[in-house]
């Protein structure tokens, strides 16, 4: 329904964990992506055990809850934060505090949800929850991100 | 309220952002709190909006740029808890 935003996300094919945006106003945002049991990282973790990373179950969470309902935020114009993206632009991922519930296997689609806690100078802290098909809790936290710009010579010399 | 007492409340908003214990019992108004404490810049969002809670003061854009260092922080809050009051 707000699939549109998705196109947005600065990320591609192996690293873009976003499938579906289905609720999305200023206050938070909902969204589903199913893992690909043929990702990239089953292989390795766990060997012969594929398990879904935390730093993954991380990443969606962020993705969704953060860089979704920031993007929205800047795009929108319904804040006074004088915060704009362009092709220079990246989101940072400044925080994060998760507790993880359930594991979740190859296949399996998860739904994030995120509440807005606030957005003020720059800067989007959320609530972000993660629930399994079945509807039980599978990670929980608060996340907090910016976007920044980088001048082109400053990334040449980091 | 004096300066003195607004910079000892602010060791308080400042210490769950700052690693470093000792430079923070020691912090004088020329301390910078990037450079000098060390703070993730991420983090001074949450000092400003601690700091508003804190003083039931609303600190506007133009102001939170100020907030750089401590002496600046303190010309900010003690001209917002005036503007309030």
């Amino acid at each position: 329904m707000f699939d549109d935003i998705i196109q947005y996300l600065p990320y591609k094919s192996s690293f873009l964990f976003v499938d579906h945006i289905t609720a999305l106003d200023e206050n938070g945002v909902t969204g589903d992506y199913t893992l690909n049991g043929n990702a990239f990282f089953y292989e390795d973790h766990f060997a012969n055990n594929p398990v879904t990373p935390g730093v993954i179950i991380t990443e969606i969470m962020a993705q969704i809850g953060v860089v979704v309902l920031g993007i929205y935020l800047v795009k929108s114009g319904n804040t006074k934060e004088a915060v704009r993206m362009d092709e220079r632009s990246f989101p940072l991922l400044t925080s994060t505090d998760v507790s993880f519930f359930k594991m979740v296997l190859p296949g399996e689609k998860v739904t994030v949800t995120s509440k807005k806690l606030y957005f003020r100078f720059g800067k989007l802290k959320c609530a972000i929850e993660m629930r399994n098909e079945a509807a039980e809790l599978v990670a929980k936290g608060m996340f907090s991100g910016m976007i920044r710009n980088f001048p082109v010579d400053e990334r040449a010399n980091g | 309220m004096d300066r003195q007492t607004v910079l000892t409340e602010l060791k308080r908003v400042l210490a769950p952002y700052t690693e470093d214990k000792e430079k923070l019992n020691n912090i004088t108004e020329d301390t910078d709190l990037l450079r000098d404490l060390q703070i993730n810049s991420a983090n001074l969002v949450d000092i400003i909006i601690d700091a508003e809670s804190q003083y039931n003061i609303e600190i506007d854009n133009d102001s939170a740029e100020k907030m750089t260092n401590v002496g600046n922080s303190i010309d900010v809050i003690l001209s917002k808890i005036n503007q309030s009051a």
